[in-house]
């Protein structure tokens, strides 16, 4: 019970932002509940990455086996039962990534944890966690707690808590677990590096983008007349390239680019935390939507609620009026 | 096999019972696939407003639907049995109005239709959804479970992967690619920034499908007016040998204690006006930025 204990995310050698984003929250609650900070590093050929993780926690624990080279679930699994059923810990945070979601919610059920996903933010209350997390594609919060147990499972949104500095002494502890082999009935293959495609939306300074409100792939040429008469790029979320009105390497979010233009329009796009991590750092986001309450209209610089069918070709007839 | 995976989980215990002997093998060449399906409110567009108890949100004036990523992985599920000449059973937990959406599954070309319809099964968490589920597909031929990766009213996604566990199956989640083999499926996973992790899954397994894997079709005007008339399995927690405690709200460890609006930071300033009126103000905002020069 007095241990919060983070899985480290790692890909390809790297570090994920979410661990010390997860580290610094877990900081945040054991100064509040008194329970020490565990980071969990697994993998193959660390190097000296847990002297990175080190002064973000009280205590690094450390695995470094062949058989945790790819970041499979199921092989990390039961590697994680036996830490967690050792350890004890009142509280195991993994990131709410790819590979989080992968492997937590099978974790939750083998251990029989409670389980709450997405989390976005965690508080300790009288001695018990509560987790708040977000349902209804960002539209409503939702305060959760957990029914008495030794140990409660959550995944935490990356970004939803800021990289802080630390100056902790994390001891290094060398974990002796059996490492199974990688099963036969699941074996990594490859990584795919995402297609290269005609236009870098990655290097345009105005980037102008647009979500399921466009409704109609006739809707799209006036979002590019506009974006041409910015000097702009045209860019989407994930549900124009799912219904194939515009190639994957136009989508920014978390399973896509992320873009720092100086200029990001914002139109149709209700703002998901996926869509959101991939834009948030532009200079000036604008941003146009029909619901007044889109979680876009908070991380905007302006807004505009409306109807973007009547807006975009406005817009685009102002600046052309401006420009005559 | 797996035996390292075979822990000493109870939940496993908890949730699995007896399995039947000719669980999912596949029938010569045949292919059967069941699909988890679950009808949502459309959220992305509306007004959403919560309920007076802070529980639950007014679902009144919202239109029901499928849940997205779900209706990817029918889709899956129906060029998969097309080409390997199998059937498609879909299996959802809801109330009465998810019929709606088993039988829309039918209209394109699902076989059979499974609802777990028992009070005893509302307002389950993720791992207690599962674990119905799971009480519900054991006792099916399939080579393959397939699911949405995500809900967009809970939006957990967790119900596959915790569903693969009580079946005790392998499996993964945000697979954008799919490719049969003999007794395997070679998937892609979609990890951030695109990259794609490619696996080989032996089957049965449970498969998470992200949405824009391929292009879901629309029903026939037909297929609507034959699958009006199918019948749909109705499935009590009793017909599944499930406790009242074992699922629902009863036998979720988690619960909701109250829903709020997400504060509202600084926000945007919101330019007023007609669409006119307002693209006037936006035009003279960006001029002032140096984007209109």
């Amino acid at each position: 019970m007095n241990e919060i204990l983070v899985l480290a995310e790692h890909r390809e050698g790297e570090l994920r932002d979410v661990t010390f984003e997860m580290l610094g929250k877990a900081r945040e609650l054991g100064e509040a509940s008194g329970q020490a900070v565990t980071a969990l590093l697994l993998g193959s050929g660390l190097g000296d990455m847990a002297e990175t993780v080190k002064p973000h926690a009280d205590e690094v624990l450390v695995l470094d086996h062949g058989n945790l080279k790819q970041f499979n679930s199921a092989v990390y699994q039961p590697v994680l039962a036996d830490a967690i059923k050792t350890r004890e810990p009142g509280l195991v945070m993994i990131g709410h990534t790819a590979f989080g979601v992968d492997l937590a919610p099978s974790l939750a059920v083998a251990l029989e944890l409670p389980f709450a996903a997405d989390c976005i933010d965690l508080a300790v209350e009288g001695g018990t966690t509560k987790a708040t997390r977000q349902i209804y594609e960002g539209k409503v919060n939702a305060t959760v707690s957990f029914v008495d147990a030794p140990t409660v499972l959550v995944t935490f949104r990356p970004s939803a808590f800021p990289v802080e500095e630390a100056a902790r002494a994390g001891k290094v502890t060398e974990l002796t677990i059996d490492v199974p082999e990688e099963p036969a009935v699941r074996k990594f293959l490859e990584y795919v590096e995402a297609a290269v495609g005609d236009v870098d939306i990655t290097k345009a300074e105005v980037v102008v983008s647009i979500g399921r409100g466009l409704r109609e792939e006739e809707n799209l040429p006036m979002v590019e007349e506009l974006a041409e008469s910015l000097g702009g790029v045209v860019a989407c979320s994930r549900p124009v390239v799912d219904a194939g009105w515009l190639p994957k390497d136009r989508q920014v979010g978390s399973s896509g680019k992320t873009v720092k233009p100086k200029l990001y329009l914002a139109i149709g796009i209700s703002g998901q935390f996926q869509h959101l991590s991939g834009m948030k750092s532009a200079e000036t986001i604008v941003a146009i939507n029909k619901d007044p309450k889109a979680p876009i209209f908070s991380a905007a610089d302006y807004g505009i609620v409306g109807d973007l069918t009547k807006v975009v070709p406005a817009l685009k007839e102002k600046i052309a009026e401006l420009r005559a | 096999m797996r035996g390292a995976l075979r822990g000493s989980g109870v939940g496993r215990e908890r949730c699995r019972g007896a399995w039947p002997d000719n669980r999912n093998r596949r029938n010569g060449e045949q292919m059967n696939i069941v699909v988890c399906v679950k009808q949502v409110p459309e959220t992305a567009e509306a007004d959403v407003k919560l309920a007076s108890d802070k529980k639950g949100i007014v679902m009144e004036g919202l239109p029901l639907q499928i849940n997205e990523a779900d209706n990817y992985a029918l889709e899956q599920a129906l060029l998969l049995t097309e080409e390997h000449d199998g059937d498609v059973t879909v299996v959802t937990l809801g109330p009465d109005s998810s019929d709606d959406v088993l039988r829309m599954s039918m209209a394109k070309g699902a076989a059979e239709a499974v609802r777990l319809n028992d009070p005893a099964f509302d307002r389950g968490d993720a791992v207690a959804t599962a674990r119905a589920l799971a009480a519900a597909i054991k006792d099916l031929e399939y080579d393959i479970v397939l699911t949405g990766c995500i809900s967009s009213d809970d939006g957990n996604t967790a119900v596959g992967v915790a569903l693969a566990e009580c079946l005790e199956l392998p499996h993964a989640t945000y697979v954008t690619q799919m490719e049969m083999g003999d007794g395997e499926v070679t998937v892609g996973r979609e990890l951030e920034g695109g990259l794609i992790e490619k696996l080989k899954v032996k089957t049965p397994c449970v498969i998470g499908i992200q949405t824009g894997i391929n292009e879901p079709r629309y029903a026939s005007i037909m297929g609507i007016a034959k699958a009006s008339k199918r019948e749909i399995a109705m499935k009590s927690a009793g017909d599944l040998g499930l406790e009242s405690g074992d699922v629902g709200a009863e036998g979720s460890r988690t619960r909701i204690e109250e829903l709020s609006y997400p504060p509202v930071g600084e926000g945007a300033e919101i330019l007023e006006g007609t669409p006119a009126e307002a693209s006037s103000k936006l035009a003279d905002v960006l001029r002032e930025k140096g984007f209109v020069s």
